[in-house]
């Protein structure tokens, strides 16, 4: 999923001005699993940022909607009755493409509540890991379906840099070196002999720089 | 045009010694150029560093030419932490045409260690691509994306760094061939501190036939105190140092005279291992004590 994590309070409350009505958006998909844009997390929002307007003796209005995915038109559509002329700003609580696709169909002024972070998933209560830097050509076979993309601090791929020590990256004893860990996982597979092809250097072409992506499927598409 | 002098003399089967400088974080070249003066007569090339610790220095090609212009050969160190793959063709092309023979591939240190931790890293490539790259160019004259080079061609004397101290351990020496594989010629080690896992690592390195297809150089360090081994031991990564090392540093009445004369016991001691081709004196900030420990250590004037 996307995971992504709550602006600080005080800086979505300068990302909304002096706004007199905000529409404040939650998502009911990778949000609302990681914890951070749901149904209650746009309540939680919503009630502080009415109490910091009081408390300024300057009130504020909000409305409250989380939709079923905000990366999708067809949900984005259903927020329409919402979006009233005294509407002064739309708070999505999405992850960065909600924020777009709100942007891209409404003619209001919308603001991120949500720093995004990465493609991961939970691997403990209330912890959340990154696991897949969207490279656009998955390698994953060719290093025991670790990946050394966004686990290596330095995007290595044939094998750890001199600082690996005891596991760990050289850059924080809190992350584990993850050539190490393809090593040995590697090493369990018996498949070490494939760590040591030369990797030549990627088509990083499938990857970001190019401007937007995009996935055309023509067998899914609908004829006009 | 004339090849790399650090080559030749290998080639001869020579012991090298090698030095190396760390450019100033400032744009006067005085102190690279009397450092490279002081040790002319004492090491057979210079290893510049690119930025190391990701700190951002004076480049690590125009300090390879006040070495050059010194009189003395210099091994230029280039990471692929800050260019890419167009960026670093492009300085090894200018290198070459500036009179540079030996590169050094490097990952280099990550950023968040230096002074600009906030920059994005690049990565393009790795140093083993880099080390294919700089070997393609040479031997193939093509560039990286396959297309031909008309004209004259980078020929570099291709170096690679390999650490026996990091892990996973039993991965060093694979690493190292694949190096070698991807077409380094010499390599340069981390400091070698912790004797018996350099012996080890060298043993798997004979086994293997390595030492007779590229030239190791062992590095070492000079330590000033007591309190630099124990910060090497315990914050720099990739460096063991053995207690007994420490220990000695701390009951020293001169740590400085200790320093050198364990440094120099170290470089006796790796003259004998089948395999080591010379050795690399890293003593940044320390650069003038070279020739002290290059001639107590019998290797002035071979
Ligand atoms: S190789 Fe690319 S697609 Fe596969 S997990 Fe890594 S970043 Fe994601
Ligand atoms: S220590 Fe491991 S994870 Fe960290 S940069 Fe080096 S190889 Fe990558």
């Amino acid at each position: 999923m996307i995971v992504a994590e709550s602006k600080p309070l005080t800086e979505v409350a300068n990302l909304i001005d002096n706004a007199k009505k905000v529409l404040i958006v939650g998502c009911s998909g990778c949000v609302t699993v990681c914890m951070s844009g749901g149904q209650k997390e746009v309540g939680i929002l919503a009630s502080k940022l009415r109490l910091l307007r009081k408390k300024e003796g300057n009130p504020l209005e909000t409305v409250e909607v989380t939709l079923t995915r905000q990366c999708d038109p067809e949900y984005v559509e259903t927020l329409k009755k919402y979006v009233t002329d005294d509407i002064d700003v739309i708070i999505s609580m999405a992850c960065g493409v909600g924020v777009q696709f709100l942007a891209e169909r409404y003619n209001k002024w919308v603001v991120p509540g949500l720093n995004t972070k990465f493609a991961g998933g939970t691997t403990e209560h209330g912890v959340w890991e990154e696991r897949c830097g969207l490279c656009g050509e998955c390698i994953l076979y060719k290093t025991g379906g670790i990946c050394p993309i966004i686990r290596c601090s330095k995007s290595l791929l044939n094998g750890p840099c001199g600082g690996s020590q005891e596991g760990k990256c050289e850059i924080n004893s809190e992350i584990p070196c993850a050539w190490q860990l393809i090593y040995d996982r590697m090493q369990a597979l018996g498949r070490l002999d494939l760590l040591m092809e030369i990797q030549p250097p990627k088509d990083w072409s499938k990857s970001r720089d190019g401007g937007l992506r995009k996935v055309v499927r023509e067998d899914v598409k609908l004829d006009e | 045009m004339n090849n790399s002098k650090m080559q030749q003399l290998l080639s001869q089967g020579k012991f090298l010694v090698t030095g190396e400088i760390g450019p100033p974080k400032h744009a006067n070249p005085e102190r690279i150029i009397k450092h490279a003066t002081e040790l002319k007569d004492y090491v057979d090339a210079i290893n510049l560093t690119d930025n190391q610790t990701a700190v951002v220095r004076l480049s690590s090609i125009a300090a390879s030419v006040h070495v050059l212009q010194a009189g003395v050969e210099p091994i230029m160190q280039m990471t692929v932490r800050d260019r890419n793959r167009i960026a670093l063709q492009s300085d090894l092309l200018g290198a070459y045409s500036l009179g540079i023979r030996n590169v050094l591939c490097l990952s280099g240190d990550h950023q968040s260690f230096g002074n600009h931790p906030m920059a994005k890293n690049v990565h393009d490539v790795d140093s083993i691509q880099l080390i294919q790259i700089v070997k393609n160019l040479r031997d193939k004259k093509i560039f990286s994306c396959g297309e031909e080079l008309k004209g004259q061609e980078p020929r570099f004397f291709i170096g690679a760094a390999a650490n026996p101290f990091a892990d996973p351990f039993e991965f060093r020496v694979l690493r190292l061939e694949k190096k070698i594989n991807a077409g380094a010629d010499f390599i340069q080690t981390q400091v070698v501190f912790d004797m018996e896992r350099f012996e080890q690592f060298m043993a798997m390195v004979r086994k293997r036939g390595l030492h007779k297809e590229a030239y190791i150089i062992a590095g070492v360090m000079p330590l000033k105190s007591a309190r630099a081994a124990k910060f090497m031991q315990q914050s720099v990564a990739g460096i063991t140092v053995p207690e007994d090392i420490i220990k000695r540093m701390e009951r020293a009445d001169d740590p400085k005279q200790e320093g050198i004369a364990i440094c120099v016991e170290q470089i006796k001691h790796l003259q004998k291992i089948e395999g080591v081709a010379g050795v690399h004196i890293m003593a940044v900030m320390w650069e003038d004590i070279i020739p002290t420990i290059v001639k107590e250590a019998g290797l002035h004037n071979r």
